[in-house]
């Protein structure tokens, strides 16, 4: 036999399927099955495919397991693992019933083991159909109503009959493989000593009669007389395979890294395995049995020459860990990594910013260069996340008493918007990375968002989107951010997000840090770095600039939709000027230092307190709503329930100021007079720029004021009283109660700001004497003038804040303060000017052009650049 | 039982044997063009969530919209209309507290997308299809949305696929001609979906043809469950597609070495419905019917495209300039079935 040439049985037209991954046939798998150890379990699967298993084989039948339990998880586990997942699976069970659970969780195309005509035709050909509809091809079992075929004439009636009935019923030739049973060789009964060459025999008459079918069968029967001799196994497994491979098998359940090189085996034990298979000599079977004991204990084949990684330093290690998303070892690899550090005087944490963030930025490289995808990602995450849990302890115990945790991050998939796998994908691998994710879900307002950050204090807010429309969502959540007066970072994500888009729309509409995250890998190095004490500053400043570079580089190729300044004005929006209100019956300051709780609880605005609450519908139509109704009343009730005790107990003061001064229009400013302390006080206003159709008009507020002489005033109104009771509420963990009273005081301010309006109309300036308005009306602005505040978007300048503020001694008067990006606090506070012109109405100023920044910074008395921070958001 | 064949499938194959057929385009940016108010979209269905984005609902409260815009494509010179369906689904339609409406908005939709086909068949004679849309919900079979947890899933098989025959139920009712299982990014939500099919069938007595179409989320040619082309056409080749192909996700542009390869390997037809280009950076599509013309053209020309259409993007200038490009051109010619046995796993697996 020497002279013929080595035949591994792996060419190219047979195919190994790994059988490690299979209860019965491996006493270490089922082990790990029995005590639940599905992380190794896994590794098993991936070495048998490292090892060259074509197709990996899973069977589950244990008296002591719930093999369908036991299946099912294995599988989607494994579907978790591209290195596994990338090889077609054979679901392996005698129990229909677990094969079709199997089938439920196998994607691409798998193979049923086994089906067989044991329970009669029609159950066969049941399963068959099945089998049909979910898209597999079969294993069939020489088996019938009369048991397994063990002779070949048998085995070949038996697989011939099935094939008539299957292609019968248009089951595919080519999806059949049959499965003739190898029994086990060599125990020292004489019937069977035929069994090796009876199968080999059957396999070239089946392959003969039933054209396009395939031939296989579980190599570990043969030799389970010599059980615990390895060698000996090995030899006749490859020799069995050397014989029937040419009779037509074409497939083996095996164990693909054991099989030897036939022509390596030495040859004394090849020529005694080859005489008891191919039955040459009636005592073969003595002598391999004789021969088998020189070879015990001789299996020191080294098993281990996979695990070649294993022997690399702890950094590329963590780093391979990583990459290929193996957990196994990644505990004490990081361990090793953190003794190391620690020797020589390091910090735990440097684990993570070291090896295992090289290891991540590897991964996100391969990723976004389209070499990894996603549930790889998922999965290194995964690791990630082991390795960070083992240093936590380590760096708690060197943290300070107090030190806040890593940093706590809202994800939402923005209003409008339902697609959240790569949100829910970049919560998961923060998650991993040891941060708190707040995850809003889908369809989230700004408002929940807001309410959510603020409420939870968190550190930062990643916003996702899929559609177009989102793009658009994110600029409104940025605003609303900007508006409230939020300085946290706030991350854009999902697949129609852009570093450009980021730059030019969202950038510019939040003052706070704007980060567009290219995808869910890099979600973690991002994150990291904005809470970094030492890199947040330098990568804050660095995503900036690149976004302004973005900007300077668009510059101009808009600018056409702009008209310039001088064409905005001479479109300016002429009132009739006749119609103008008189002046104030009682011009000055008035200041209210506890306007009455229960006068402002009458013409509180329930319908955005709903909306706060995430209940849609009107007041006060929504207590009666079909679907929300129940808890819209409930709330109802808690709030009003909340609101009687505030007025009873006086929990909160709300304190406001109003006052009016004559004035007159130069161009698009108000230019104020204060006659007590003969000084004049100069109000720039913006004019919308944006090329208008038709007649419509490029507004300004200052349109609104005669130049011959008129009238401008202004107020503040803020909540007091709040904190004693909100820490109450936090103290007990309380969070109902404590969003109710910040909501409840938000409408208090609102509510005040209305009455105090209405004050003014028809009594303090008494331009509407007569004014009568119905509550509905009132909530509806059914009335003349307006009140339009700095900030918003037909004044858009915060900063004219504090100029109104100085006018009005707002502070002194009402106790309300501006924070540096002039914000109030408290923060349940409205301010803003009166106009009292009947054509008076609010606009959005939107996008204005350099030409009116210049200007604007002049009579504002800023320089340029602090001019264009406060404007940015109406800039490009 | 019997299962009578469908005769929408002979006449499909019948005129595919002539012509390069054309399917219509995308509805999502047509509709945003309306410019719908949260009215528009609501109605009087009093639902409890707001509606806008939700496209699928139009069929009930703006049927007129989905309507003309069927009206357009078909007057660009479409054969087949898509059903405004995509996320007329159980789990979709959750998001959007209209689950209680799948039946009716898939019923309606049929039956709009129906009468508008036979308006035009009966103008001029040519055959028109309806195909019954059906996206793939935003719930995965073969992923864990948690990483802790590899093995979790947020649904199962069984209810997919009772969530799939819902729809397609309601859309064979109304009228739809074949059921089309498309932007498919989990193969085993598409398999659960052709599983709905053939529980509908036995339901029906008849068959319903199906429409398969992937759609791929790298470059590198694979979904999101991470089978490549091949890998999922043997995959679902057991669905007997009367056509696969691809859709979304990119322009074709970057779909061409896909098509070429499933073009090579599926003995049925092929449709592909790109992208118009890809997004810019504002998200918006502004590749000119010309170029998306041009490049599909491409594939007409070497022959590996039955249908073309266009998806994201795409407006009835789109259809209409690719109709043109292929006017006259030869279809594809179907592949002769190897008959070896092909399996996959993430990748193909064929045996000699």
């Amino acid at each position: 036999m020497t002279t013929e040439t080595a035949t591994r049985p792996s060419g190219s037209s047979f195919v190994n399927v790994g059988e490690r991954t299979n209860v019965t046939g491996s006493a270490a798998f089922k082990k790990l099955i029995l005590a639940g150890d599905y992380t190794k379990a896994v590794e098993v699967a991936r070495q048998q495919v490292e090892n060259g298993a074509q197709i990996i084989d899973v069977n589950m039948d244990e008296g002591l397991l719930d093999a369908v339990h036991a299946m099912t998880t294995f599988l989607k586990l494994i579907a978790a693992e591209p290195d596994i997942a990338r090889v077609p699976v054979m679901i392996d069970s005698s129990k229909w019933e677990v094969i079709e659970a199997g089938l439920k969780c196998v994607s691409g195309k798998p193979i049923v083991n086994s089906i067989s005509m044991k329970e009669g035709e029609e159950a066969f050909l049941a399963h068959a159909r099945k089998c049909m509809d979910y898209g597999a091809a079969v294993v069939v079992m020489a088996f019938d109503e009369k048991g397994q075929a063990d002779t070949k004439v048998r085995k070949v009636e038996i697989c011939e009959r099935a094939y008539k009935l299957l292609t019968g019923i248009g089951f595919p030739a080519e999806d059949i493989i049959f499965d003739p049973n190898v029994f086990a060789v060599a125990t020292g009964i004489e019937e069977h000593d035929r069994y090796a060459l009876d199968f080999i025999e059957a396999a070239r008459e089946i392959r003969a009669r039933c054209p396009h079918v395939h031939i296989s069968g579980g190599l570990s029967n043969l030799s389970f007389s010599f059980r615990g001799n390895e060698t000996v196994r090995r030899a006749m497994h490859s020799v069995f395979l050397y014989h029937a491979i040419p009779a037509g098998m074409d497939m083996a359940i095996v164990n693909a890294g054991q099989l030897d090189i036939y022509d390596q085996i030495d040859p004394v034990l090849r020529e005694a395995c080859e005489d008891v298979l191919l039955m040459r000599h009636p005592d073969a079977t003595e002598r391999l049995i004789t021969l088998a004991e020189s070879y015990k204990g001789k299996d020191a084949v080294a098993e281990k020459a996979a695990e070649e990684w294993r022997g690399w330093d702890v950094v590329r290690r963590l780093e391979h860990a990583l990459v290929k998303g193996i957990d196994l070892y990644v505990v004490e690899d990081t361990e090793e990594a953190r003794a190391e550090i620690f020797a020589r005087g390091g910090r735990p944490i440097e684990v993570i910013e070291g090896p295992l963030m090289q290891g991540m930025n590897t991964v996100g490289d391969l990723f976004g260069s389209g070499k990894m995808f996603l549930p790889q990602v998922v999965k290194s995450a995964r690791v990630m996340k082991k390795a960070v849990a083992h240093l936590i302890p380590f760096i708690e115990a060197e943290k300070e008493e107090g030190a806040r945790p890593k940093g706590r991050i809202i994800m939402a998939t923005v209003k409008g918007d339902v697609h959240d796998i790569g949100k829910n994908i970049v919560g998961v691998v923060l998650q991993c990375n040891g941060y708190e994710v707040i995850d809003l879900g889908v369809m989230v307002p700004w408002s929940k968002i807001l309410e959510v950050a603020k409420a939870e204090d968190v550190d930062m807010i990643g916003l996702s989107g899929l559609i177009t429309p989102s793009l658009d969502e994110m600029v409104t959540v940025a605003e609303e951010m900007q508006r409230a007066g939020f300085t946290i970072p706030l991350l854009i994500g999902g697949a129609t997000t852009s570093k450009v888009h980021t730059a030019l729309r969202i950038d510019p509409a939040y003052d706070g840090p704007v980060v567009h995250v290219l995808d869910a890998s890099r979600a973690v190095g991002v994150a990291s770095q904005l809470l970094s004490d030492t890199q947040r500053d330098g990568f804050v400043e660095a995503t900036a600039g690149e976004y302004q570079h973005v900007r300077d580089l668009r510059a101009g190729k808009e600018a056409s939709v702009l008209l310039s300044l001088a064409d905005a004005r001479a479109n300016a929006y002429l009132p009739d000027l006749s119609e103008k209100a008189p002046p104030p019956e009682q011009p000055g300051i008035h200041v209210f230092p506890e306007w009455d709780l229960a006068d402002l609880a009458e013409c509180i605005d329930w319908t955005p307190f709903f909306r706060a609450w995430e209940l849609a519908g009107n007041y006060p139509a929504i207590l009666d709503d079909e679907i929300v109704g129940e808890s819209a009343r409930s709330l109802y009730a808690d709030a009003r329930k909340m609101l009687d005790q505030v007025i009873a107990e006086k929990w909160f003061t709300a304190k406001g100021v109003a006052g009016f001064w004559p004035c007159h229009r130069e161009e698009d400013d108000v230019v104020l007079y204060l006659p007590e302390e003969e000084r004049h006080v100069r109000l720039p206003f913006l004019r919308q720029q944006i090329r208008k159709s038709r007649d419509r008009k490029n507004m300004c507020l200052a349109d609104f004021i005669d130049p011959q002489g008129d009238w401008l005033g202004g107020f503040a109104v803020g909540i007091h009283g709040i904190e004693p009771h909100l820490a109450r509420f936090q103290a007990a963990h309380d969070d109902y109660n404590d969003i109710l009273l910040k909501a409840l005081a938000d409408r208090f301010a609102e509510a005040f700001a209305e009455r105090l309006h209405q004050h003014v109309r028809t009594t303090l300036w008494a331009y509407a004497p007569g004014e009568q308005l119905t509550n509905e009306a009132l909530i509806k602005e059914q009335y003349r003038g307006i009140r339009p505040a700095p900030g918003y978007p037909a004044c858009p300048d915060h900063t004219l804040k504090p100029i109104l503020f100085d006018l009005l001694n707002a502070t002194e008067n009402t106790g309300i303060t501006l924070t540096e990006s002039q914000a109030m606090l408290p923060t349940a506070a409205v301010s803003g000017f009166y106009l009292a012109h009947p054509e008076s109405e609010y606009f959005g100023v939107a996008r204005i052009g350099r030409d009116q920044v210049e200007d604007y910074a002049v009579r504002r008395g800023f320089d340029l650049a602090t001019t264009e921070r406060w404007l940015r958001p109406n800039l490009d | 039982m019997t299962i009578t064949p469908s005769a929408a499938r002979a006449a499909l194959l019948e005129q595919a044997g002539q012509r390069i057929l054309i399917t219509d385009g995308a509805f999502g940016t047509e509709i945003q063009n309306w410019k719908l108010s949260e009215a528009d979209y609501a109605g009087n269905l009093g639902l409890s969530r707001d509606q806008k984005g939700n496209n699928d609902i139009l069929a009930l409260t703006a049927p007129h919209v989905p309507e003309s815009i069927h009206r357009a494509y078909f007057a660009a010179g479409a054969d087949i209309a898509e059903t405004n369906t995509f996320s007329a689904n159980r789990i979709s339609q959750a998001d959007y507290g209209a689950e209680h409406l799948v039946r009716e908005i898939n019923l309606e939709s049929a039956k709009l997308a129906r009468r508008v086909a036979d308006e035009f068949q009966s103008d001029d004679g040519r055959p028109r299809f309806v195909a019954g849309a059906i996206g793939p919900t935003n719930k995965t079979l073969s992923l864990s949305p948690d990483v802790n947890d590899p093995g979790f899933r947020e649904i199962d098989w069984d209810f997919l696929v009772e969530v799939y025959r819902e729809q397609a139920e309601a859309l064979v009712e109304g009228g739809a001609d074949f059921i089309l299982v498309e932007t498919v990014f989990d193969t085993l939500n598409a398999k659960a979906a052709i599983m709905a099919v053939r529980l509908l069938e036995q339901q029906l007595g008849r068959e319903v043809p199906i429409m398969l179409s992937m759609t791929l989320t790298d470059l590198s040619g694979r979904n999101l469950s991470g089978h490549t082309v091949e890998a999922f056409w043997y995959a679902v080749r057991h669905a007997r597609p009367v056509t696969i192909g691809l859709n979304c996700s990119f322009g074709a542009a970057q779909l061409r070495p896909h098509v070429r390869a499933l073009s090579q390997i599926a003995d049925t037809l092929i449709m592909v419905y790109p992208n118009a280009g890809l997004p810019n950076e504002l998200g918006q599509y502004d590749e000119m019917p010309a170029t998306t013309a041009g490049l599909v053209h491409e594939w007409a020309e070497h022959g590996q495209v039955n249908v073309l259409g266009g998806c994201c993007g795409s407006t009835p200038e789109h259809i209409a300039a690719i109709a043109r490009s292929v006017q006259g051109l030869p279809p594809r010619t179907l592949p002769q079935h190897r008959t070896a046995t092909a399996l996959a796993g993430l990748e193909p697996f064929v045996m000699a």
